[in-house]
């Protein structure tokens, strides 16, 4: 098919994707077994113990059924989420941050959490392509065997275990980094910079390390199969070099499924992202969504979740539209 | 080729064990035994004890590795190694419940999208395509702060089921997309079978060794999962798991405080773990891969 | 002038080794166009490789020699040990798999380039090529498109300008036409030959297809398990072949005006493995004795300029009406 309904499908595939996650995060917080609501007005009464008179504590009750858009039937209750959601980026106010909205909240985070997961993915993609490309393209020498044994023995560790292990390792044993981090926030400075690098090493090394075992073992595979094809073999017949066969002909056609692959775990990634942000207390959307948790913040959480997946959807969807842009047999007829 | 492999247990036993041979490789051997070390371990100790771990100030704390206590026990007077046991044993036990439950949605669904093809298959695969964007982990964040306390253990379980179907349905459609048009299948389609019985009867065997490799790696993630929820403290934490050990080591700043075992001693277990479940998937991948002929 | 000295080119494998050559002498003419012909598993797709040297473990060249007749820059005489320094300089190859033999994911143009050839400047190498695919029938846009753009026939010929546009001594074809269907087989032939007739230069064709080697070569090698049948004039091999072997294969071909039933030849060729003794095609040889299966019958000279390995070297067989033959 040509680019012009390519571009369209995938486009096409995102919005229904993006729509059908908006309409199950609408009935989630309907679907839990404890209401919102009543869950955040008991937790007032206990604070200002028992000085809310009952017509303060009904009036309350109306505000937030209308905050929460619980107010009027099911189909005008979804319309109205909908159009806040989509037109106004509007997820409510944040209770634990009052009068802070979710979205203040949340687009106060997102750029932490950007900045951590797209330097960390793409130094973990490239760097574990590149050892398997060695490891594949020289297969038969013991650096390659040796090289995949590394990705064994990393790929199945979970995200968890690489981040407390990363902890003992470089804040415990070797006390190089620090063991709790703390990230000066407010104004940038080159100072600030500096320490902010030093405080999110540890982290990101975690997640660089959580990608790399998988992309060793997988790009191995796909060179060795490479290596194998016609027209890698016409290429050495013609007296191209070592570099060339392995780059131009090896690399720029086995990364192909790789990227595809990349999408595809994006949502793994993201959720492991999550995961070492609160263990390292990183600011960053997952911090957030762990304070809100414990705080019964439910507005930001559900504000968090619907971010996520529209983050998770459009980077499926922008890896999506650069796949043309690396393979011609897709980009013309 | 497949007609041999469903050929296995019909014929007499003293050939099926010769016949199996080609099962075996150093990749399958090590895992299978690491795992059924854990498995067995985890399943028969308990057996031969009467304190539950999971109980506090049980004995002192912090008290050194010794023979009453073989990994010593922790800031909250429990014992570290009989808590680790259990925490192997409810996360296996966790793992496989959630593996059977993925498995047996993501393999009706892919099956019958992949077989049946036409708008059915279009309209699963866009609801697979969702439920696989969706990142689980805020999702069972929030299950955490809405149900934490007020649930058992298993809803955890549950929701995990719920949301990682998506993965396992898609790569079960995609062999079933080109099973069929396989010549066997024609065949059995000529020969007047129904849909239902061709899938049970003829896909199913073909299917069912990447199942089991696919059934492995759900265990890995589910295991993964649960844990993951765990150490962030917002499974049920009282539980011994794999995680909920880590996430008590951790509040209780068990680096700090000198008992490096209490931490170290549950990474290395979970590492093992799941190197043996790795080593076991890819065991079974590449035995079947060289039975078909591939490899 | 190429010269082969009993080459001798074995496999080692883990079972033991087998020789896929097992000595075979000639020579070859320069300017000539030379077919290889005979069975699967005869050795003509390893000889091929040892002249072009890809020759890497497990395959060896463990005796016999190669004279090539020209020097490298040094003015050292090439042998099998420098050849691949003039790999797409002074000799070039024309894979048998041409539909995929270019990388899918790069432009045609760059693929002229992407190697070390003859001439370090790029830019003018690329000028050459622009004004030499019009001569091949490739309009100019073929430099600037994809593989997966351009048909069957016209990748071929991007495989031969590949192969010529530098013009070297010796051109070594695998099977080029195989791939293709037969109105494309007749353009590419024809291309070759015209390509040739202006360069000069030897090309060395491999090829199971009688019918090829019958339009455009000038002498042919038979080959047979690992040794050579017969070699000589393609003309004379068709009108009066000296090796039975070589008598059942042409007339194995078709011909107007002749209706008979076709018959293969029947049985297979023996097995490389262990000792072999005796000429290795008695077993479906009608003209075979107690002599040809103790003694192997020598490669040599019958007739001025025809080469065969017979004991009975020109003896007539026929065919009966049910295709036996006698």
């Amino acid at each position: 098919m040509g680019i012009v309904q390519y571009v369209a499908k995938r486009l096409g595939l995102f919005l229904a994707v993006l729509f059908i996650g908006l309409t199950i995060t609408f009935f989630l917080p309907r679907l839990m077994p404890v209401n919102p609501i009543d869950g955040y007005i008991s937790q007032l009464m206990s604070l200002s113990s028992g000085s809310l008179s009952s017509e303060a504590v009904a009036e309350l009750r109306v505000n937030l059924e209308e905050l929460y858009g619980l107010k009027g039937d099911l189909l005008s209750q979804y319309v109205s989420y909908l159009e806040r959601v989509l037109l106004r980026f509007d997820f409510g106010p944040s209770f634990a941050y009052y009068p802070a909205t979710v979205s203040d909240v949340v687009l106060n985070a997102l750029p932490w959490t950007l900045a951590l997961l797209l330097t960390t993915t793409v130094l973990g993609w490239a760097l574990g392509n590149m050892v398997g490309l060695v490891a594949g393209y020289f297969h038969t020498k013991r650096l390659a065997t040796l090289l995949e044994i590394v990705g064994i023995l990393i790929y199945p560790i979970p995200y968890y275990i690489l981040a407390v292990s990363v902890i003992l390792l470089f804040a415990y044993v070797f006390p190089v980094f620090p063991l709790s981090a703390t990230f000066p926030v407010g104004e940038m400075s080159l100072n600030k910079l500096g320490l902010i690098l030093y405080n999110a090493f540890l982290p990101a090394l975690a997640l660089v390390l959580a990608g790399f075992g998988w992309n060793i073992l997988s790009m191995k595979a796909l060179a060795i199969a490479t290596t194998e094809e016609p027209y890698v073999t016409y290429a050495r017949l013609k007296g191209a070099s070592n570099w060339t066969r392995m780059t131009r002909y090896v690399f720029r056609n086995a990364m192909l499924p790789q990227v595809t692959a990349l999408a595809l775990s994006i949502g793994t990634i993201f959720n492991g992202a999550l995961l070492t942000e609160i263990i390292f207390s990183y600011p960053g959307v997952g911090l957030i969504m762990r304070t809100a948790a414990t705080g019964g913040d439910y507005n930001v959480l559900y504000g968090v979740i619907t971010i996520s997946i529209i983050a998770v959807a459009t980077a499926g969807l922008i890896i999506d539209l650069i796949y043309p842009l690396l393979d011609p047999r897709i980009r013309h007829k | 080729m497949t007609q041999d492999a469903m050929a296995l247990p019909t014929t007499r036993s003293g050939l099926r064990w010769r016949e199996l041979y080609w099962l075996v490789n150093l990749r399958l051997a090590i895992g299978l035994t690491i795992v059924l070390i854990l498995a067995v371990g985890s399943l028969v100790l308990p057996l031969f004890n009467t304190v539950d771990p999971s109980v506090q100030a049980s004995y002192w704390k912090n008290l050194p590795p010794s023979f009453k206590h073989l990994l010593g026990t922790n800031a909250l007077g429990q014992d570290t190694f009989w808590y680790l046991v259990y925490s192997v044993r409810n996360s296996l036990v966790l793992g496989f419940v959630v593996a059977i439950g993925v498995t047996v949605i993501s393999t009706i669904v892919g099956l019958s999208a992949g077989y049946i093809g036409g708008s059915f298959e279009r309209v699963v695969m866009l609801v697979v395509d969702t439920f696989i964007t969706i990142p689980l982990l805020p999702i069972l964040i929030i299950l955490g702060a809405v149900i934490r306390g007020s649930s058992t253990f298993l809803t955890v379980g549950l929701v995990i089921i719920i949301f990682g179907w998506a993965w396992g349905a898609r790569t079960v459609r995609s062999m079933a997309l080109t099973l069929r048009e396989r010549e066997f299948i024609n065949m059995a389609r000529f020969s007047g079978a129904n849909t239902l019985q061709i899938l049970v009867s003829e896909i199913f065997p073909y299917v069912s060794a990447f199942l089991l490799v696919g059934f492995i790696n759900t265990v890995l993630f589910a295991i993964n999962t649960e844990a993951t929820l765990a150490v962030i403290g917002l499974s049920k934490v009282e539980v011994p798991t794999l995680g909920s050990i880590i996430f008590w080591a951790l509040s209780y700043n068990a680096m700090f405080t000198g008992n490096y075992i209490w931490i170290v001693a549950p990474i290395v277990t979970t590492v093992v773990l799941f190197l043996g479940l790795f080593l076991t998937s890819t065991g079974f991948n590449a035995a079947f891969a060289t039975k078909r002929g591939v490899a | 002038m190429i010269r082969l000295n009993n080459v001798v080119v074995t496999y080692r494998t883990s079972r033991g080794s087998i020789n896929a050559v097992d000595g075979v002498s000639l020579e070859i003419p320069d300017g000539c166009v030379v077919g290889i012909a005979g069975e699967s598993g005869c050795g003509k797709s390893t000889l091929m490789k040892l002249i072009y040297g890809d020759v890497t473990s497990p395959m060896s060249l463990s005796s016999g020699s190669i004279d090539y007749g020209f020097e490298n820059d040094k003015g050292a005489p090439i042998t099998s040990a420098n050849i691949r320094e003039q790999w797409f300089k002074r000799i070039s190859y024309i894979p048998q798999s041409s539909m995929n033999s270019l990388n899918p994911v790069a432009r045609v143009g760059t693929q002229f380039i992407d190697f070390p050839g003859s001439d370090p400047d790029k830019k003018r190498v690329m000028e050459k090529v622009r004004g030499y695919i019009g001569k091949l029938g490739l309009p100019p846009e073929t430099l600037d498109a994809y593989p997966h753009q351009l048909s069957g026939g016209m990748r071929q010929r991007v495989m031969i300008a590949l192969a010529t546009f530098f013009q070297p001594e010796l051109i070594l074809a695998d099977e080029p036409t195989t791939a293709l269907d037969v109105v494309v087989q007749k353009e590419i032939l024809l291309l070759l030959m015209d390509l040739q007739e202006q360069m000069k230069n030897t090309i060395l064709i491999v090829s199971h297809d009688m019918g090829v080697h019958y339009q455009t070569t000038q002498r042919m090698l038979i080959m047979y398990a690992a040794k050579a049948a017969e070699y000589g004039d393609s003309e004379k091999i068709f009108r009066d072949p000296l090796h039975p072997y070589t008598r059942m294969l042409i007339s194995s071909l078709p011909a107007i005006g002749d209706d008979r039933a076709r018959q293969g030849i029947s049985g297979t060729p023996p097995s490389l493995w262990g000792q072999l003794t005796g000429c290795r095609f008695a077993a479906r040889c009608p003209l075979a004795t107690d002599k040809c299966r103790a003694e192997e019958p020598a490669f040599i000279e019958h007739r001025p300029g025809q080469f065969a390995a017979c004991h009975y070297a020109g003896t007539e067989i026929t065919q009966t009406g049910d295709g036996q033959w006698q």
